[in-house]
Parts: C-alpha cells; structure tokens; sequence
C-alpha cells in the first residue's frame, strides 16, 4: 500500500498530450455515460402496455428513478466502445500471477447456455433437475479423484467463500472435539483472503515468516504451534510460485499438535494430474474453478470456489448435499434428524451451475491426459521466463518454480524506476502486466504467471519487450516510464483523488460528474 | 490437445533453454512419496462432438422453463434478456478480464461498474452501491455484519418472511462470527410486530420486501423505530424488477440494501452465477464491503474510473478487512446494467407493471379454483395460494404434465405442517395466456 501511494505520488497531469477535436483516437473511441446520453421516453425494449391492475394501493412507488432512456443501437455501441478499452485474455499475454489467466475455451460457454442448464429453475421439483444434479456429481467426482480427497462441498461462490467454508468445517470440527482453539497460522506470503477469512470465522491471526528459500520456516512453525492453534492456512504452490517441499513434515507437525492444514488452492494449475493434495496432508482445500478450470474472470466474476475435504472434516460440509440412491439424485437442503453436524448454508441455491458446466466440459476436453499436459506446459512456460529473465530481472529465489515465477525490483534499484512504472511500460507495449506489490514478502513484487495457453512464441515476444525496457530503464530513462502508460485508452489515473473525495455514481448536473 | 500450443519441438527447447532434462525435473520439489508417475485412471482428452454430445445429454434430462410453463420465483425469477445483452457481454474484452487492477487498460469493466453502482442505487433508492457480490443471500450476511460493526452491537432480527436461504446463510455466518441472530417465524400473513423486538442491543431489523411470500409492505414505521434505538434497517429485495413499481427501500428510511440482481440480465442458471446487490447511505461507505469503483482524472485530464477506497479490502487490510470477498459477480452486474440500460426508465416501470399486472390475473385465475384461496394481500408479482390439502405432491404431479407450478412453502420451509398446503407462485412478462391456462387447468385436475 504504502509503495503504491508512493509510486503515485509523482502524478501530474500531463497537459502535452495530443488532442483530437473529437476526444477519440482512431479506434479508441469515446462515449458519454449512459446517464448522459438519456431522452426521456425512449426506450431499447419494446414491452406492451398492460392493463391497469393494483394490487399495491400506496405502495407503489411515486416520482421517476431517474433512468436514461436509450435505443438498442446506442446501447450496443456504448458497450462496445467501452468493451475495445479492456484487455482480455483473448487478446494477449496475461501474465497476472495468482490468478491464472488461461484461455477460456467458447465450447465452454455454448454449452452453459443449453436450456438444460441456463432456464432451469433451482426450486423446480427434483424429479425434473435430474441432468443437472448428475452433471454436479460427474464434476464433483473428477475434483475429489484429481485432489485424492473422498469429500466436497460444491456450493461456494468464489475462492474466498471456498476459504470460508472450509475454514468454518475446522471450526466446527474444534467445537464437535469440544476444544476451543482461536489462533489460525498464516504465512506472511499468503493472500490478503486468508487472513480476512480466518477473522471472518472469529479466529485469530498469527504469522508465520519465511525461510530463506521462500518457503514456510519449519522450525518456526513449530514453534507456533500449541494447543490453541485451530489450523494452518498455506497456499502450495505458495503466492512464490515455490513448492512448499516440506509439505509432510509441515502437516505432520501440524497434525501432530492436534490442528489441520487447509490450503488454498489458488495454484492447483501447478498440479494437476502431478499430485493430489490428499497425499500431502492437507485436510481442505477450495479450488478456483474461475482459474485451474477456465471458466471465465468476466472482469472480476463470478467465480465458483467448491471445497474438497478430508473424511474428517466431510460431516460438516455445507449444505446443500448431493446424495444418489435408487431413486436418483437427491439434494439434502436442510439438516435431516441429529446429529446434525453441518456448518449450515452458505449460499442462496447450490451453487455456480454455470460455472460447473463450463468446468465439467473444460475437464472432460482435456481429460487425465490433457489434464498433467497442461500443467507441465504451465510449469514449463513459467520456467522457461525464469531462464531467459533471470538475469535482467531479479528473481527472488532459484528455481524450479511452478506455474508462477516471482521477480523483486532489485533489478531496478538507482534508475528511479518503480515496480508500477515498468507495469505501466508493459501496457504501452501490448501486454497486461504481472502482478504487481504481491506477495508482500519481497520488495516491489513482479508475480508473473504465463499459463500453458501461451504459445513459444507468444512468450519469446513478451521476452523480448522485459529485456528491451529492463536495458530502457538501466540506461537512465526513468521519464519515459514515469510518463507511461501514453498509449492506452487512459494515461495514469489520479488514485489519490479517487480515494480522497469519492465520486461513486452519477449524478445530474450542477455538481456535473467530474 | 487443441487448448495447448506448445509442440513436441518447443517444449525440448524450452527445456534445453533452461537446463532441464524433462519437465519431471522441473516438479522435483514434489514429495516423491506423493507424486503421481503416470496417468490418474480416468477418461482421456475428448473432442469438441464428443464433449457437446455427453453435455447435451444431461441437458436433455432437465425440464426447463423454455418447454415448461413456470411459475416459480422466490429469489430466482424467469425475465425476458434481450439479445444484444448476451452478445454483448460475450465480447472477449469484457468475458476475459480479471478484475481491473490496472485502470488504464480496464475502462471498459470500470466504467461499467460505475453505472452499474449508480443504476442500483437510483433503483434502491439508496445513495451508493457496491459493485456486486456473490448473490442476495451473502449480501444479506455481508450486511448484518456491516451493522454489526458500525452500530457495535452483535444481535440481529431476521423478519419471518426473509427468504430462508438468506436466514440460513446469515446464521451460519453468526454462527462463526460470534454474533446473535433472532429469526422469526415464518409468517405468511406478514403480521408479527418487528418494532416491538427492538432494543438497544439490536443491530439491526431484518426485512424482505416483497417478502418471501409475496407480501409488500411500507417500512418507514420500522424504520423509524430502529433509528431511535440505535439499530439499523437492512432491507432485502430478491425480486429486482419490483423496484420499477413498488416504493424502494431509501424512501422508506432504509439504511442498508440487500438484494438479489438475478431478474436483470441473467438466467435462472439452477440458481448461479446470480449477484448480490449492496447499497448503503453513503456516510456508511467505508463499512461497506466489496469492491467500489470511483471516478477520476486522467494524467491527460480526461475522465476515467479506479477501485477506490481500497483500504476496506482483504488485500490491503487483511484480518481487519471489512469482508473477505475477493472476486465478486462482475460479469452479471455487466448484464445487469446493459439489461437495464436498455429498459431504461420507461421500459423498467414498463416492465414492471407488467409483471403486477400479471400477477394479478393469475391470481384472479386461480382463486376462481374451489377450495383454493390468495394468502396475500398487497403484492407484487409474487403471491402465497393456500391449496386446502400439501402442496409438494400437487407440484410434482403438475411436473409430471410438464407444468412448473411454483414453489411449495415445505421445500423452503420443511417440516412445519401449518406451511404444509401453501404454494407460493410468480408471474413474469414470460408467461402466456396459454401458460396460465395451462396451470389453472392442471391444478383443478389435480386438486380433483
Ligand atoms: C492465492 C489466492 N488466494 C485466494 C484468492 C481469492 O480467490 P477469489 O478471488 O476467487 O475469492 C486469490 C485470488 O484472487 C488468490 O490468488
């Protein structure tokens, strides 16, 4: 935080830049809000009238909401206008560590939008969702065979509602062992949804430091350890891109203090089909399918975080449950007779049917085979960045990585470049910078995370540009990247202002949006 | 495998580039113990036909509404999408994007959000939004929690006709989080006096309008009565386009909104990816959980969006972070907004009446039923029926004549035998004449 606001402090407006008369540039194009370009009346859906009926009396809502008014074909240019100021990973590299930005295969989305799957209803009578429940159990049974783990919980939204869930089935765990432990172990490189999820469940945090090899100090985790220690969170292949190679030690250790090991799998791209967190110890752990499996980021969700668990924890999962007898499948949605061991509900409904399907298809396209392809391919392309931009860059910690290889800004010291700088020169020059300031273990993070969606070519190009700007910055140009980016829809963007006075809607003039 | 480009060539250079023997070496790291040599026992890579054919036969096993009449709602509602908005939000900049934390190459998704947080908070009547989280019902937790912490009190009161989904989520999140919920019964004829519960222990009251059965009711008495006990008034709204007609929650005093955003733009989807909608008065603002976008300037002056306030959030504040929520429903808030940005104020109010007046001729249908009455007094496109005898086995048997009568109380609220004979139905701008036909006539057979 403290290195972003200080990166930014150097804005100002730049009151060079080119001007066009119309504000465009080329096929940059600039549109007015939506809430500027209203006219009262009109409309982009065509609806009938209905007859008067009143069942509301003065409930009804008085005075207009204050809605545009637009047509269909200025709506449709609006957003794709605003659509051309986006990158997306079908345009190029997304190297954006942690958060696994592969292609998202459109079979994937043809097949969400069968009628089978996007007009059914969550309450219609069982009976009727048959396919649909099969298709959550065909999914379920390829999460838990691929981690090794016997149970899940497919409703959580996201990764970090995975964390939660899993995290409340400790919990729950602890209570059902009548044993009151509050202090939940965290490394320092753990993502900021660990901690939040730890103190959202009423535990407690305490953080465990780093060895000098990036990954978790046993000794000191030992030493943390004791009777109110609920659980440890870790992320394997951690927020380094390291394998955490002292995995059983760590979990036997842990076990052994009468905890358990949840991990955040954030990373499982690394290992699929490699090895399953079931023979590393760990007890729980939410898998990304908005990540490993594909379905789409949509600029931030939805995601789909299901939660694959130990035979120890399995009793408390979360409900709904997924049960086949001979009657088919059957959804338990309430706790039914003692004793109930369940954390309860996490969600509305059962889940991100969306998500499962285009996740259910990705893995089926792939199959085991394709399934320890990919992540060879992923851990190959990562490495291989690793061999070409060792020396320019400096990478925090020998390799192999993983599926991510993580770069400090030591390679910049003296030449008044920032971590932001050079990811603002990135942008200029076509691709979406890495990760910046994640993890928080080294100085000036640049986490850079290429996928097995690259091609060899498409890394050597993004090669090429590092190495280019690394040799910019080195020969004393720091203006040109303090000025960067200068070719994107927007330059540098005042964040300071932004947080001071927030502007978080629209509103009519005369305090005239911005 | 078509998804992968690296070729049996590129990947020996590679490793050649980087001094590796085989990929193995690369996962040396591994346990040994643990790792796997070979391939897991399960099916092999598929092509395009194959995957589409398997896929497409589960499909097929499923009634879905486009064959069916339909009538259920509670919380997940069957609308009419515009083309132009799948289309729209199938554009690759928009469907493969992460979350825009590099602002100058993610306008599109920013200033999308930003009309996003505006249209909800016009529609809710509130003075700002977030920009989504996961669906109604963790919003609904989220903003327990948000009273919580602003009021410094830990005990909520949960309305006995908030949508059980969303009792259940937020108990479970009080259950961990150490705070106290006080549930309701449920009550169908929305006649238990909340005020009256209030104290000064209360965080906050609780209430879902139209409520899970289908009643609308005004709330400035409640929450009038909760601001001079210190308590605050979250109001749910699962049913999005009811905002088109029915007085929203900021003219009744309201001080948090949550609320299912579903109806706009998005499919029944057998319940997700739906959106949760948050919006909040705006000195609450730095309580407020998820992400928020905010305008700005440009080095060149020029107008554009960031995150802001990003001093709530788990990546800055970790433990002390006002939520955990990372990655929220970005893509259906995208549809939201373009749904209604193509409704626009006469198509929403438009769309809205319909759905009431719908609503209310299907009610004036069935009521014309022997033995079959309307539970519900004011609603709005959403109402309870009492059929006289369970309503579940009623369901099932209109399901089997390819009829999706609505949803019986007992699924939602099992084991309560006096809910038993009640069967809660919606109506949307979906439904025929013929549909309506259809139902009237399949339940007067079936009630025999
Ligand atoms: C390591 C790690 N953990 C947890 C998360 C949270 O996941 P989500 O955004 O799906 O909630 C992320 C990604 O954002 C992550 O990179």
């Amino acid at each position: 935080m403290s290195e972003w606001s200080k990166a930014l402090s150097g804005f100002a407006p730049d009151a060079a830049a080119e001007q066009t008369l119309s504000g465009n540039y080329g096929l940059q194009l600039e549109d007015p809000l939506l809430f500027e370009q209203d006219a009262p009346g009109r409309t982009g859906v065509d609806l009938p009238e209905p007859a008067a009926a009143d069942r509301l009396g003065a409930l009804r809502r008085e005075g207009a909401i204050g809605l545009p008014g637009l047509s269909e074909p200025q709506v449709v240019r609006h957003f794709m206008r605003a659509s051309q100021k986006n990158y997306g990973i079908d345009m190029g590299l997304y190297p954006l560590g942690s958060c696994t930005m592969k292609h998202n295969p459109r079979l994937n989305e043809k097949l969400a939008r069968l009628p089978g799957f996007a007009d059914i209803h969550p309450l219609q009578p069982q009976s009727t969702v048959q396919g649909a429940l099969e298709l959550i159990d065909v999914l379920a049974g390829w999460l838990k065979a691929l981690t090794g783990m016997p149970a899940i919980a497919m409703s959580p939204a996201a990764g970090a509602h995975g964390e939660l869930c899993g995290m409340m089935c400790i919990a729950a765990a602890l209570e059902a062992r009548g044993e009151q432990r509050r202090r939940v172990l965290v490394p320092e490189s753990a993502h900021g949804t660990n901690p939040a999820t730890a103190a959202t469940c009423g535990l407690g945090v305490d953080a465990i430091p780093a060895n000098e090899r990036g990954r978790i100090d046993l000794a000191a985790l030992k030493a943390k350890l004791g009777p109110d220690v609920a659980a440890i969170m870790l992320t394997n292949p951690n927020t380094c891109g390291l394998f955490e190679d002292e995995i059983l030690a760590i979990a036997e250790a842990v076990h052994a203090a009468g905890a358990y090991v949840y991990c955040d799998g954030a990373n499982f791209n690394a290992l699929i089909g490699r090895v399953r967190p079931g023979d590393l110890g760990i007890d729980a752990m939410h898998l990304n399918l908005h990540k490993t499996f594909s379905t789409p980021h949509g600029g931030g969700g939805p995601g789909s975080g299901p939660v694959v668990l130990a035979a120890s924890l399995a009793g408390f999962a979360p409900l709904p449950w997924l049960v086949h007898d001979q009657s088919g499948f059957r959804l338990i949605e309430q706790a039914e007779g003692p004793p109930a061991q369940t954390i309860g509900r996490l969600k509305g409904n059962h889940g991100q049917m969306g998500m499962f399907v285009r996740a259910l298809a990705y893995i089926m396209s792939h199959g085991a085979d394709g399934l320890r392809q990919l992540s060879g391919d992923a851990v190959l392309n990562a490495n291989y960045l690793l061999a070409r931009l060792g020396d320019a860059l400096t990478a925090s910690y020998p390799g192999p990585c993983m599926h991510e290889v993580l770069f400090d800004d030591r390679f910049l010291r003296d030449t008044g470049v920032t971590t932001l700088d050079f990811a603002k020169a990135l942008t200029d020059e076509g691709f979406h910078p890495m990760t910046m300031y994640f993890p928080l273990v080294v100085h000036g993070a640049l986490l850079m995370e290429p996928t097995e969606s690259e091609s060899r070519a498409s890394l050597d190009r993004f090669i090429e540009v590092v190495l280019g700007l690394v040799a910019r910055a080195k020969t004393g140009d720091g203006a040109a990247f303090h000025a960067a980016p200068r070719f994107t829809p927007r330059r540098r963007l005042d964040e300071t202002a932004a947080a001071r006075k927030p502007v978080l809607r629209w509103r009519k003039a005369p305090a005239a949006a911005v | 495998m078509r998804y992968l480009p690296l070729t049996g060539a590129d990947r020996s250079a590679m490793l050649a580039a980087i001094g590796a023997d085989s990929v193995a070496a690369l996962f040396r790291d591994v346990p040994r113990a643990a790792a796997l040599d070979g391939l897991l026992e399960l099916p092999r890579a598929m092509g395009e036909i194959e995957v589409e054919r398997a896929l497409e036969r589960l499909a097929a096993k499923n009634l879905p509404a486009s064959t069916a009449p339909s009538f259920l709602g509670c919380g997940v509602y069957r609308h009419h999408v515009p083309a132009a908005v799948d289309h729209l939000i199938q554009r690759g900049e928009f469907l493969t994007s992460y979350t825009p934390y590099q602002p100058e190459v993610s306008q599109g998704t920013l200033q999308s959000m930003f009309e996003f947080q505006t249209q909800v908070a016009l529609i809710t009547g509130m003075e700002v939004a977030n920009a989504s989280m996961y669906d109604g019902a963790t919003a609904c937790a989220e903003a327990v929690m948000m009273a919580n912490r602003l009021t410094r009190r830990r005990r909520a009161i949960l309305a006995g006709d908030l949508h059980p989904h969303y009792r259940e989520t937020t108990e479970t999140y009080a259950r961990f989080g150490g705070f106290e919920i006080v549930a309701r019964e449920p009550d169908p004829a929305a006649a238990d006096d909340l005020a009256a519960l209030v104290d000064d222990g209360t965080s906050c009251v609780v209430v879902q309008n139209p409520g899970c059965f289908g009643e609308v009711r005004d709330f400035s008495a409640l929450a009038a009565a909760c601001h001079r006990a210190g308590a605050l008034l979250v109001v749910v709204v699962t049913e999005t386009v009811s905002l088109g007609l029915v007085k929203p929650p900021g003219e009744m005093g309201a001080d948090i909104v949550a609320g299912e955003g579903q109806s706009l733009g998005n499919a029944l989807a057998f319940g997700g990816p739906h959106l949760g909608l948050f919006a909040a008065r705006e000195k609450f603002v730095r309580q407020m959980p998820g992400r928020l976008v905010g305008a700005t300037v440009d080095a060149a002056g020029r107008r554009g969006f960031v995150l802001t306030l990003a001093t709530r959030e788990q990546h800055i504040r970790r433990e002390k972070a006002t939520s955990n929520i990372c990655t929220n429903s970005g893509l259906c808030a995208l549809a939201f907004t373009i749904h209604l940005a193509l409704l626009g104020e006469v198509g929403f109010a438009r769309l809205a009446r319909l759905n009431h007046a719908q609503a209310v001729r299907l009610a004036d249908r069935l009521t014309a039923l022997p033995g079959v009455s309307v539970l519900t007094d004011r609603f709005f496109n959403e109402f309870t029926l009492r059929l006289g005898r369970p309503a579940a086995p009623v369901v099932e048997a209109l399901a089997q004549r390819g009829v999706l009568a609505g949803v019986p109380a007992s699924r939602l609220w099992p084991g309560r035998p006096e809910l038993a004979d009640l069967l809660i139905l919606a109506a949307t701008e979906t439904n025929t004449e013929e549909d309506m036909t259809a139902l009237a006539e399949g339940l007067r057979e079936v009630l025999g």
